[in-house]
């Protein structure tokens, strides 16, 4: 597979990554999908979850938070409001939120407001956890 | 003339103002760096979303979301960014006097204005004229995104709401480190960008979910980021203009100590003149 595709994770912060890549995997909001070089025009948003690329047969794993992910002409764009890559995940904290939104989530019943934050809170300490695990493996 | 004693004193005391104007200047050079990185490092951010959000509304077929309607513009809320702290100039006067001019000219056309205020000068300024129905101070010493989304979500659900039909953000956007822009700029409704450029196709897109959905999610990202992008700009210009106002202020110390020095060297050198001249006309009277 020679071909590649131009990948760019930006934050509001910062621009994450800008790199060449072989695949990327990632969380959309109907499911997982995976994207090839010679991909159609594709746009979609993302739910918290883990996007993988792939670069010269190592594959990245990092956890992203809401975002939109664009495919045109093989650049993919990733506009993301957090991401971190899986060797930069503070296992504890990630533990710690996880704890707390466990925690609060006892607490509140479904009809109330902030139970969506932390149900939201819950899955990306989980998530977070996930990815980090896979770095500590390769 | 002064006395040399009193002379002294104000030199001492103009220096001790040097001081602080020269380290507060040197702070806000620091700052303004970090300020400027963020700007610049949200710039890829902002400019990207603009441009999803111009492919989607491209392909846009007369579904309307919620905040695209455009109502008769009854009823305008003005967003005004200003710092939380003072000293830099006419960083805050300029604007805060722009949004009052604007709301006097607008004043007609419109059954009610109201106001919303980030940062604190701004808020003191505008409280006492019109109705400020809501302030956030301190958000601006660290800008973060949360911040921004939550600003932005009260602001959405006003506008769906209907408690405001048009919604304008004024800022000061950040040029260089010397000019600082007094901006207006549209929030809501959303106007889309009309497509310049007629000869570019608009390239078929895959939508996952539809085009309508990812709208609804758009749309309200995209006022997130403008808040965001604002709040950033505020900070830069405002120590901009700190530095420019405190490099003033030092320079015009240090002329006023020299002047005052020259003033000590002339009183002084008059007392000795007239010590001698008591001295001579005491030893001639000794001597006839």
């Amino acid at each position: 597979m020679a071909e590649k595709m131009k990948l760019e994770i930006v934050t509001p912060y910062k621009k994450i990554v800008e790199t060449e890549v072989e695949e990327v995997t990632a969380t959309g909001k109907l499911g997982e999908f995976g994207v090839l070089p010679g991909h159609a025009p594709f746009l979609t948003s993302l739910r918290i979850g883990e996007l993988v690329y792939k670069n010269n047969g190592v594959s990245e794993h990092m956890s992203l938070n809401w975002g939109y992910f664009e495919v045109q002409d093989d650049k993919i764009i990733v506009l993301v409001e957090t991401a971190e890559i899986a060797a930069e995940i503070d296992i504890e904290r990630a533990k710690a939120a996880l704890g707390r939104a466990e925690e609060a989530l006892k607490k509140l019943t479904q009809e109330d407001k902030q139970h969506k934050i932390y149900e939201a809170a819950l899955e990306r300490a989980i998530i977070r956890m996930q990815v980090a695990g896979k770095a500590v493996r390769k | 003339m002064a006395s040399l004693k009193s002379i002294k004193k104000r030199i001492v005391s103009v220096k001790n103002t040097r001081q602080i104007t020269k380290a507060m200047k040197m702070v806000s050079a620091a700052k303004l760096r970090r300020a400027q990185e963020n700007v610049v490092a949200a710039r890829p951010y902002a400019k990207k979303l603009g441009e999803v959000l111009q492919s989607l509304a491209a392909n846009l077929e007369g579904d309307l979301h919620p905040l695209l309607e455009k109502r008769d513009a009854k009823k305008l809320l003005l967003v005004v960014l200003t710092s939380d702290r003072g000293l830099c100039g006419g960083f805050n006067t300029n604007l805060c006097k722009a949004a009052d001019r604007y709301i006097k000219e607008k004043k007609s056309s419109y059954e009610q204005i109201t106001v919303m205020t980030i940062g604190r000068k701004g808020y003191e300024f505008l409280k006492n004229r019109y109705t400020v129905n809501k302030n956030f101070p301190n958000v601006l010493a660290k800008p973060n995104y949360q911040a921004a989304a939550m600003m932005a979500q009260e602001i959405i659900d006003g506008f769906v709401a209907e408690e405001y039909d048009q919604v304008e953000l004024l800022y000061n956007s950040f040029r260089t480190v010397m000019t600082q822009d007094i901006t207006f700029e549209q929030m809501l409704p959303i106007t889309p960008v009309a497509s310049g450029e007629a000869e570019e196709t608009p390239v078929e897109f895959i939508y996952e979910p539809s085009v309508s959905e990812l709208l609804a999610e758009i749309l309200p990202k995209n006022i997130e980021v403008q808040i965001f992008k604002a709040m950033l700009e505020t900070v830069a210009g405002e120590h901009g203009a700190r530095m420019t106002a405190m490099d003033s202020a030092s320079k015009n110390a240090s002329e006023m100590i020299g002047k005052l020095t020259l003033q000590y060297n002339r009183a002084r050198q008059a007392a000795i003149t007239t010590e001698l001249m008591e001295i001579i006309s005491g030893s001639e009277s000794i001597k006839g």
